[in-house]
This record gives C-alpha cells, sequence and structure tokens, in this order.
C-alpha cells in the first residue's frame, strides 16, 4: 500500500531521506498522509462498534462487510477518475443499476450465455460513458448537469428494460457465482503469499532500481515497515476470512480492479495525463496533451467501473429490480473516495482512497445496522461522517495552499 | 560577432482597426540575450506570438539559421527550435517538478510495458536533474510539488522545462514580474546561463534595471514600430526610456 508516497519530499542530493517525527506529524496532520489517516479512522470505528457488539469484529461479520463494499468500491474506483480529471459524474448509480438490468435480461429472458451478457453489461456503461464524455466536451456543458441528465435518463431506460414485471431474478450460476464463490484455506493462504511476494517484490526492487540509479527513493526502514504491515493485514485478513466462509471472489475482483487502476493511475503516461488535466487543463493543452480525450476516457471509465459494480451487486442480491443502483449507492461511491483523501477539485487523490472511503462508509453502516439503530439515527451519522471528511480535506486543501505562498 | 539564429523582417499585424505590428525588422543572435522593451500596447506580446506562432502575421518573413521558413503555428515553431515561456508558466501545481518538466513528452519504458506507455521516472528524474544541475537551478527535489515552490523557482521550473526540446531560441514573457529580489537575482542568473549555452534569448520586461543587468541589445517597440535597437552597454537608461514613450524622435540604429 502506498502511503502518500507521491508526496513524500526528498533532499537533492537524492538517496535516502531522513524523516524527524515532526516532519511525520506535520504531513499526518495536514492531509499527505491521507491514507493513514484514513486506516487509523477505520481503526477507531471498528473499535466503537466492536465494544458495543462484540459480534462486530466477528469472522463472520468481518465477511459480510466485505461483501457489502464491493459494489460501493468498485464503482468508486470509476468516480475516481472523474475526480482526478475535476469532474462529477452523478450517474454512476443509475448506470449501474441499467448495465445490472441488460446483463439480467438478456441473460434470463433472451438465454444469452454469462460471460457474453456481463460483456454487454460492461459494453452499456462504457457506451454511456462515451456518450457523457463527449456530451461534456463538445459542448462545454458542466459535468454535473451532463451527468445529473443521465442519472434521470438512465433510471428510465432501466425500468424500461425491466419491462412490466419490474424484477429479473438471476439464477445462473456463471452470474451468481460472482459474489457468492468462497475458495477454501489452502487457496486464500496461496493467495497471501503471492500477495505479499507481489507487493514486496515490486516495493523492494523498484527501491533497489531507483537506489542504483541514484534517484530519489524513500527511506529503507519506512519501505520495509511497509512491506511488513502490508503482509500482515494480508495474513490477519486471509485468517479471518478462512475461519468463516473463506476468501471471496468478489472480494478478489474488487483487489484486483484496485490494483490495476492504481498502477494506470500512477505508473502510465495516461494516468500522469489525468492528473495533469485535473491540475490545470490549460497547462496540459499547452503540452500537447488531448485535454478532451483524456476527459472522455475518463468518463467511460467511471461508467464501466459502475457498470462492473452493478453487476457485481445483482450477483449478491441474486436480483435485479427497480431500484437497483438507486438509494445511497451514488452518495457512498462518491464520498468513499473523498472521504479518503481524494480532492473534490480535481488533480489529487488515489485509487486506494476508493478501497479505504468504502470500508469507512461500510464499517459506519454495518455497524449501526448491528445494533439495530433507527433509520433516522442512521443517516445523520452517516451525514456527519462525510461533511467531516470533506471539512478535513478542504483544511488540509488550505492549509497546502498557504504553504505553497511562501 | 557571432550569426544571427532567428531574423524577422517586416513583420506586420492588424487586429479590425488596429495595426499592432507595422513593419517590424527583429534579430537574434546565438549566445546573446535581446531584451524586448516598449509601453503597453507597444506590440511585444503580438510580436512574440507571431515569433512562437500563435498569431500568424498579415506579412513578413522569417529567417532561422539563414533560410527562409514558415511558422505555420505553434508546433511549427516549436519544430524549428523556438521555446516560450509565457507570464502564467503553465505548470501543473499538483505535479512534481519532474512530471511537469517532462509533461507531454513523457520518457517510456521500451520492451512490452511500452504498449501500455509505462513511464520511465528512473530516466526522466535523471535527466531532470543533469538539466537542472547544469542550468544551476536550486530547487529543494526534484520531486517537490511544484504548488511548494516559489515564484523564483517555478519561473526556473518553466524555463528548464522550455529547454527540453533543444531549443535554440527562447523566449521570457516577464520572467521577473511579481519576484522578490532575490529571486529575481536568480532568474537573471538563469538567463545568463541560457547564453552561455550559446542561445539566443529574447526577454520581454518592464523593468529597465533588469533588462540593463543581462541584456545584451535593447529592442524598444512603440506603438507596433521598432523604436530602436541599443547596445545595453553603450545607452542610458534615459535614451532608452526616450524612445520608448517617444519622447526622443532621433532613431538610433546600432550594429
Amino acid at each position: 500500500m502506498r502511503l502518500g508516497t507521491p508526496d513524500v519530499a526528498a533532499p537533492e542530493d537524492a538517496g535516502a531521506e531522513k524523516v524527524s517525527p515532526r516532519d511525520l506529524l506535520r504531513r499526518f496532520l495536514q492531509g499527505d498522509l491521507a491514507s493513514l489517516r484514513v486506516i487509523l479512522a477505520i481503526a477507531l470505528i471498528w473499535i466503537i462498534f466492536d465494544l458495543q457488539n462484540e459480534r462486530f469484529l466477528s469472522a463472520s461479520n468481518l465477511t459480510n462487510l466485505f461483501l457489502q463494499i464491493t459494489a460501493v468500491g468498485l464503482i468508486a474506483i470509476g468516480v475516481v477518475m472523474v475526480l482526478l480529471i475535476g469532474e462529477i459524474d452523478l450517474s454512476v448509480g443509475a448506470v449501474s443499476g441499467l448495465a445490472a438490468a441488460v446483463m439480467a435480461v438478456v441473460n434470463v429472458k433472451h438465454g444469452w450465455a454469462p460471460v457474453p451478457a456481463i460483456a454487454l453489461g460492461v459494453i452499456t456503461g462504457a457506451a454511456i460513458g462515451l456518450l457523457q464524455g463527449t456530451l461534456f466536451t463538445r459542448f462545454r456543458i458542466p459535468s454535473f448537469v451532463v451527468t445529473l441528465a443521465g442519472l434521470l435518463t438512465w433510471q428510465g431506460a432501466l425500468l424500461l428494460v425491466l419491462g412490466k414485471t419490474g424484477t429479473v431474478n438471476l439464477t445462473n450460476s456463471g452470474i451468481t457465482d460472482l459474489a457468492n464463490t468462497f475458495y477454501g484455506p489452502a487457496v486464500g493462504w496461496i493467495f497471501a503469499a503471492i500477495a505479499i511476494a507481489a507487493f514486496a517484490l515490486v516495493t523492494l526492487g523498484g527501491h533497489r532500481r531507483r537506489l542504483a540509479a541514484g534517484v530519489t527513493t524513500e527511506p529503507t526502514p519506512l519501505l520495509v515497515a511497509r512491506v511488513v504491515v502490508v503482509a500482515l493485514v494480508v495474513i490477519v485478513a486471509v485468517a479471518i476470512l478462512n475461519s468463516d466462509r473463506g476468501l471471496p471472489l468478489a472480494l478478489l475482483i474488487l483487489l484486483a480492479f484496485v490494483i490495476g487502476f492504481q498502477a494506470l493511475t500512477t505508473r502510465t503516461v495516461f494516468g500522469r495525463h489525468l492528473f495533469a488535466v485535473g491540475g490545470n487543463a490549460e497547462a496540459s493543452r499547452r503540452a500537447g496533451i488531448g485535454v478532451d480525450r483524456i476527459r472522455v476516457i475518463a468518463f467511460v471509465l467511471c461508467s464501466s467501473m459502475a457498470a462492473v459494480g452493478g453487476i457485481l451487486a445483482a450477483s449478491r442480491l441474486l436480483a435485479v429490480n427497480q431500484s437497483s443502483g438507486g438509494s445511497n449507492l451514488l452518495l457512498e461511491a462518491i464520498a468513499a473516495p473523498v472521504i479518503a483523501g481524494t480532492s473534490l477539485f480535481g488533480g489529487r487523490g488515489s485509487v486506494w482512497s476508493a478501497l479505504l472511503g468504502a470500508t469507512v462508509i461500510g464499517s459506519i453502516s454495518n455497524g449501526m445496522n448491528l445494533l439495530a439503530l433507527e433509520s433516522s439515527v442512521k443517516f445523520m451519522i452517516t451525514g456527519g461522517v462525510l461533511l467531516l471528511a470533506v471539512i478535513v480535506d478542504a483544511v488540509a486543501r488550505s492549509r497546502r495552499q498557504a504553504e505553497g505562498r511562501v | 560577432m557571432s550569426e544571427s539564429i532567428l531574423s524577422a523582417r517586416g513583420l506586420s499585424k492588424r487586429f479590425g482597426p488596429v495595426q499592432a505590428l507595422d513593419g517590424v525588422d527583429l534579430e537574434v543572435r546565438a549566445g546573446e540575450v535581446l531584451a524586448l522593451v516598449g509601453d503597453n500596447g507597444a506590440g511585444k506580446s503580438t510580436l512574440v506570438k507571431s515569433i512562437s506562432g500563435i498569431y500568424s502575421v498579415d506579412s513578413g518573413e522569417f529567417l532561422f539559421d539563414g533560410q527562409p521558413v514558415r511558422i505555420g503555428g505553434p508546433a511549427s515553431a516549436t519544430e524549428l527550435g523556438i521555446a516560450t515561456v509565457y507570464q502564467d508558466l503553465a505548470l501543473c501545481d499538483n505535479l512534481d517538478v519532474v512530471a511537469n518538466l517532462f509533461l507531454g513528452q513523457e520518457e517510456i519504458m521500451s520492451g512490452p510495458a511500452s504498449t501500455v506507455r509505462v513511464l520511465d521516472e528512473i530516466r526522466m528524474e535523471q535527466r531532470s536533474h543533469e538539466l537542472l544541475q547544469q542550468l544551476s537551478v536550486t530547487i529543494p527535489s526534484v520531486r517537490s510539488e511544484v504548488g511548494t515552490l516559489s515564484g523564483g523557482q517555478r519561473q526556473q521550473v518553466a524555463v528548464a522545462r522550455s529547454l527540453l526540446g533543444e531549443p535554440k531560441v527562447v523566449m521570457l514573457d516577464e520572467p521577473t514580474a511579481a519576484l522578490g529580489v532575490v529571486q529575481t537575482k536568480q532568474v537573471l542568473d538563469l538567463i545568463r546561463r541560457l547564453r552561455e549555452r550559446n542561445l539566443g534569448v529574447i526577454v520581454i520586461s518592464h523593468n529597465l534595471a533588469n533588462v540593463f543587468e543581462v541584456a545584451d541589445r535593447i529592442f524598444v517597440l512603440r506603438l507596433g514600430r521598432k523604436a530602436g535597437v541599443f547596445e545595453a552597454s553603450k545607452v542610458s537608461e534615459a535614451q532608452v526610456v526616450g524612445a520608448i514613450t517617444g519622447a526622443d524622435t532621433a532613431e538610433q540604429e546600432q550594429p
């Protein structure tokens, strides 16, 4: 896990960097280590709920929690793409419902095999993203207006696709297995070993290459500590999952998308341009970047991930109905990355924030359900947490600006 | 005397009723700093934008390295080797120095990774170090976010970026505007180092003290016309001010 890596400053003469505890504290408070802050918040939330109800941290409830956050997490990954370019997509909830409905209808009513049905669902999402992105760039309409119109349109399309019955039940195991497959202990441990080895190899291998080339890198102890922490988290997580139903396929799908998109945004030219467009679109244009092309791709990725999330949600609920993709899904998918440090103003954030933020939101809602709180209380607490997170983001941003002007 | 890299002859540009440039001849030589001065509305920006290809001139011709050339747009100016650093710098504050230096011309890994265009961060960072060291640019780290740098440092990063394309002529638009004393000195030092690299440097400035400190020749524009070219070492500030305001009507031409 990269904790605030892009922001770590290093001295001109390369090599290892000295970090004073005070410096660390300052970075922690000012949002450069937003991920760490969120991880501590998650720990706090878990402790509080566990004190209220000891079943919260049970293996079976934590497994449920992971399953509950997959749909929001997957959609939030896509939302990060548009947040990075400083835009927003309000249609992701509706798109997730429509894509799932398309998949369900062609599978159940027209007898398509699972794979082409799922593919058509994702293609539906991609096509919607292409349309919305093109409308946004071609006519210079603010993205929230384009996607707000989209929200209504795709909700209507959902009703149309579902037809008179309004509900399509999924029975094909090729689709329902996505969210209902659990792997046994052996597979879990093999996965853990591969994941830890791969992470250590990438982190420390990159560190060695950078040292050899004489360019800046993070201090070795910090990197080793990071590998150890990640290894512990993976081992503990697999142990917990194994003591219940096992390692869920849905969680693997979520992690695969997180890692893939993390690599796309931080290691490729496209990712660099995504951040550049969000930071300063005019500068990007002058640097020869096809700004509109980047924007359209961001919207396509966003809607495609909304479709993927919708399909996973349908697989878990074994059905698509008129309220699929409705209720809190949109709000949670946008709030998740913002809670975990992705800026609403563009140019700052990470794909990890989608996963971390979804965990925060998922934990709160799971814990409150476990405590059987009133809906009124749940809404207000969720709203309060979201507001608090955005305030922290805004404060971090203004501190950064004040510092930048020195 | 070194040879001329870029010369423009009889440049004219009209915006509706306004004759922004009227038959301007300009020449910049390798290894010299040519200051471009003039009052507001004298046509400085129009002249720079004509050379950098943003405006197409109504008439006039360009010679680059002695060859007649056509500047059809910003891309063709860049291709010829004319780089421009605008006043707003066009930097991404949220990206680090390396990312800004290579923005739009990123180095990518060779081999199978090239199909997905994976960034070659090590190569870019090494080249950034080399470039900044050659220019003696002082920044905390090449991995500092540009938004955290001072105005002078940002200016230096913007100038360094323009050099990545190996240009022969660099145009700087008000490089010292809004900078403090120390930062101004850093930027002026950088301009001297560009001269040492045998580049032709065109600097637009309102600040005559800075102009006299760094320029070899001073080109005065007035109402879209050339009001004189002076050797900086052989002219007084009063004479230049006279040419800028038109108080001194006797036009001078010095080699």
